[in-house]
């Protein structure tokens, strides 16, 4: 029996994600018409052993995440449980501190995965890969592979190419390690435990030995350069490579971008989800989810890569691209919206234009990963990125928002443009 | 009677549209400028007009022998080998407007306003001296030269952009001469404010005329638009039945019979659309100037524009901030373009959202 650990972070976390994360903790945002994690449970699901599936994170109880958590256990019957940490406790510090839960039931193996990815999870493959590679106590990590550039931005691994064996890890190194990106995604055994108790033992005692700690909360423990780096090279850790698609979602940004790689994969994986064209609806064009109690006017033009959420009603003329309308906004007449996020009960009005610019990775490279730039450049002007509206926002008729961010609860009056609008 | 109008040179303000045709051709609220004072001229009895030219004379006249024969009227070009400013055009026309002994109208060729010209002549056969200047009242004098003059109209002085508060009446570019003011003006370059008038003041021999209604020079896009609005304006209270007034129309709306526009549109207030213009469903356009043979396609919105003739705008496109596109201009779909100047034949593929111009 097997369970499976997605960790969810709290509210101090994914700030680079506001303002969509200051109403709804970023995993329960939902991309491709469906909360991030909602992605993993769906392919967690895929493999029978997994019989529970445990969220760890510091986030309050609140009703988007009971509704989440009611909603899904049902829809996907799986047992679904929600432990809140006491204080942040680092990657592994939940791990640890849960490990009773984990262990209830005596799986004889659990998956651990960062809430704040996107991925084509090879689930079955990873798993198959893990029981064959060795057959005393070991633990396994997925592996994608990123520019040299890029790398130096994600936790770096050093394989041995015949044994899979990883000989090294270091996260975001300063220079050159190697292209192969930890994704993320783990299984472990039971005895990844006393390598936890060990460190949590450690990082205890300095506390009254009055010794060199780095760490400045005591109870938090880091999986990746506490745990993964002193693993490495002692035959116990070993890495699953994929080429499947993967990104980190840690802006909004990222987002559209894991919106379109979801969208893709429905395709193939759940057809039904994505809208075709017919006579009475709108045009479709590539990948686009409409959420069925939408209400979508035949004249308007959808996609590519488009999510149109649940109660939302696009009028006449509209065109929406490579963007994400969230539940209950309204879409005024003629009015076209071009990579951005509209927000939950936005409104943008007849003729007006919502326009960001894409952060896409490198197209032309297939290993080049979503750049996550800061707000500003150089001259301290905002970087072109992704426009956002946060809940609430009611945008008049016939202006331009371009390149700009609006928090919640906003009524603009004019046109903006590379702003952020408090 | 004899008029002279100031063509002069090549227009360069306006480009790209003067990229393909004079500026005295560019349709000006539907009628080319020139022609906007040409009939106002015939109707108060001109029967020979001078443009003073110095460039593409051949296809202005080539235009204007159509317009000669409708109107019963000769016009002539005179062709400044060099530039000759203000002045040196009357000197180099002389031959014509002295020819019988009566006063003569001298235009500024950018004008727009209601034309006062029987009102200059009744002023100017009243007050017997040799010249005539309109006046018009600016809300800005001191960008312009201001004019001073006493309770009859007579000029004192003219002050070039005063620094305090002296007038608010500037030139508007309109005049009415006896044949007399020809003895002082020489064959060259002659600036006629700054070389004739200040004597012809000091003598007493130059009066000022008020103009009531709107004023406008028309020779940069800003302005062209500006004008446009006040044309419209009047057009409303003069002759109400030439303006638009189908579906989807708000305000002043001008539009030639052969255009077609589709359903849901949102056109005016102060817009201008030109012969074989389409425009199809859902389209806004304001404060606009759409010329001949150009598309729109549908959803789009336009403010504050001049679209040249046969261009192509495509779906979900936004055009603001004084654009000006030159002839055969393409926009592809879903493009912003923020105060794009665009030369003619260019197809724009990405968005200008800075003004710029593309060439």
């Amino acid at each position: 029996m097997l369970k499976a650990v997605i960790l969810i972070g709290g509210p101090q976390k994914g700030t680079r994600f506001r303002p969509l994360s200051l109403e709804l903790p970023k995993p329960l945002f939902p991309v491709a018409g469906f909360p991030i994690i909602y992605h993993h449970i769906e392919a967690c699901v895929k493999l029978p052993e997994v019989k529970e599936i445990l969220l760890i994170g510091a986030y309050q109880p609140s009703e988007a995440l009971n509704r989440f958590i009611a909603t899904t256990q049902r829809e996907l019957n799986i047992n679904l449980r929600y432990l809140q940490e006491y204080t942040t406790l680092g990657t592994a510090g939940g791990l640890y501190h849960f490990r009773d839960q984990i262990l209830a039931g005596k799986p004889s193996g659990f998956f651990v995965f960062n809430g704040d990815i996107c991925c084509d999870f090879p689930m079955v493959d990873m798993w198959n890969f893990h029981q064959q590679v060795q057959t005393g106590d070991h633990f396994t990590m997925l592996a994608a592979e990123a520019t040299r550039k890029q790398s130096l931005q994600y936790g770096c691994l050093a394989e041995n190419e015949e044994t899979h064996e990883v000989l090294h890890y270091v996260e975001k190194p300063q220079t050159f390690v190697s292209s192969s990106i930890n994704c993320g995604v783990y299984i472990f055994t039971p005895e990844i435990f006393s390598h936890i108790g060990a460190v949590f033992l450690k990082n205890q005692a300095d506390v009254f030995n009055g010794g060199d700690n780095i760490n400045p909360v005591r109870d938090c423990i880091r999986l990746e350069q506490d745990i993964l780096s002193p693993l490495a090279g002692a035959k116990k850790l070993y890495v699953f490579k994929t080429t499947r698609f993967w990104s980190q979602i840690k802006s909004a940004g990222s987002a559209i971008y894991a919106n379109r790689l979801y969208l893709s994969l429905y395709n193939s994986t759940h057809p039904e989800r994505l809208a075709h064209n017919n006579d009475n609806g709108p045009k479709i064009i590539g990948d686009v989810f409409i959420h069925p109690s939408a209400r979508v006017d035949p004249s308007a033009t959808l996609g590519p890569n488009v999510t149109i959420g649940a109660g939302v009603t696009v009028g006449p003329g509209v065109r929406v691209r490579e963007s994400l309308v969230l539940e209950g906004a309204t879409l005024q007449d003629h009015c076209c919206i071009l990579h951005s996020i509209i927000g939950w009960n936005s409104s943008v009005g007849a003729w007006t234009r919502v326009e960001g610019t894409a952060n896409d990775p490198n197209p032309n490279d297939k290993h080049a990963k979503i750049d996550s730039s800061t707000l500003f450049n150089e001259e301290g002007k905002l970087n072109p990125s992704i426009t956002i509206l946060g809940r609430n926002v009611v945008v008049p008729s016939e202006v331009i928002v371009l390149n700009s961010i609006v928090l919640p609860h906003k009524d603009l009056r004019y046109s903006i443009k590379n702003q952020i609008l408090l | 009677m004899k008029a002279l109008i100031l063509v002069g040179g090549y227009g360069t303000r306006l480009r790209p549209l003067t990229l393909s045709a004079p500026k005295p051709l560019v349709e000006f609220c539907n009628k080319p400028m020139l022609l906007h004072q040409v009939e106002a001229l015939a109707q108060v009895g001109v029967k020979e007009i001078v443009l003073a030219v110095s460039y593409r004379a051949e296809q202005l006249e080539k235009e204007l022998k159509a317009h000669e024969k409708k109107l019963g009227i000769k016009i002539t070009m005179s062709h400044e080998e060099e530039p000759l400013g203000t002045a040196g055009p009357l000197a180099l026309a002389k031959g014509i407007l002295s020819a019988d002994n009566e006063p003569f109208f001298v235009l500024n060729s950018d004008i727009s306003c209601e034309f006062p010209f029987q009102e200059m002549l009744d002023f100017h056969k009243n007050h017997g001296k040799e010249g005539t200047i309109v006046v018009t009242k600016v809300e800005e004098p001191s960008k312009y030269g201001v004019v001073v003059y006493d309770d009859t109209g007579r000029i004192e002085r003219f002050v070039e952009k005063p620094s305090v508060f002296v007038s608010n009446k500037i030139n508007a570019g309109m005049y009415i001469f006896s044949p007399a003011i020809l003895d002082r003006i020489e064959l060259r370059p002659t600036s006629i404010e700054k070389e004739v008038f200040p004597f012809m003041a000091n003598s007493g021999q130059l009066y000022a005329m008020e103009l009531s209604g709107f004023w406008m020079d028309v020779g940069q896009p800003k302005d062209f638009l500006t004008g446009m609005c006040m044309y419209l304006t009047n057009q409303k209270q003069r002759s109400p039945e030439r303006l638009y007034n189908g579906q989807g129309v708000h305000g002043n709306v001008l539009v030639d019979p052969s255009a077609k526009i589709g359903k849901n549109c949102r056109i005016g207030p102060n817009v201008v659309i030109g012969p074989d213009v389409v425009v199809e469903d859902g389209v806004c356009i304001k404060r606009s100037t759409i010329l001949r043979g150009t598309t729109i396609k549908s959803h789009s919105w336009i403010e504050s524009s001049i679209i040249g003739w046969r261009c192509q705008i495509g779906q979900w496109v936004r055009m603001e901030n004084v654009c000006v596109l030159g002839e055969d201009v393409i926009v592809k779909d879903e493009l912003y373009i923020n105060g794009g100047r665009i030369l003619p034949h260019k197809s724009i593929g990405t968005s200008v959202t800075e003004p710029q111009i593309i060439m």
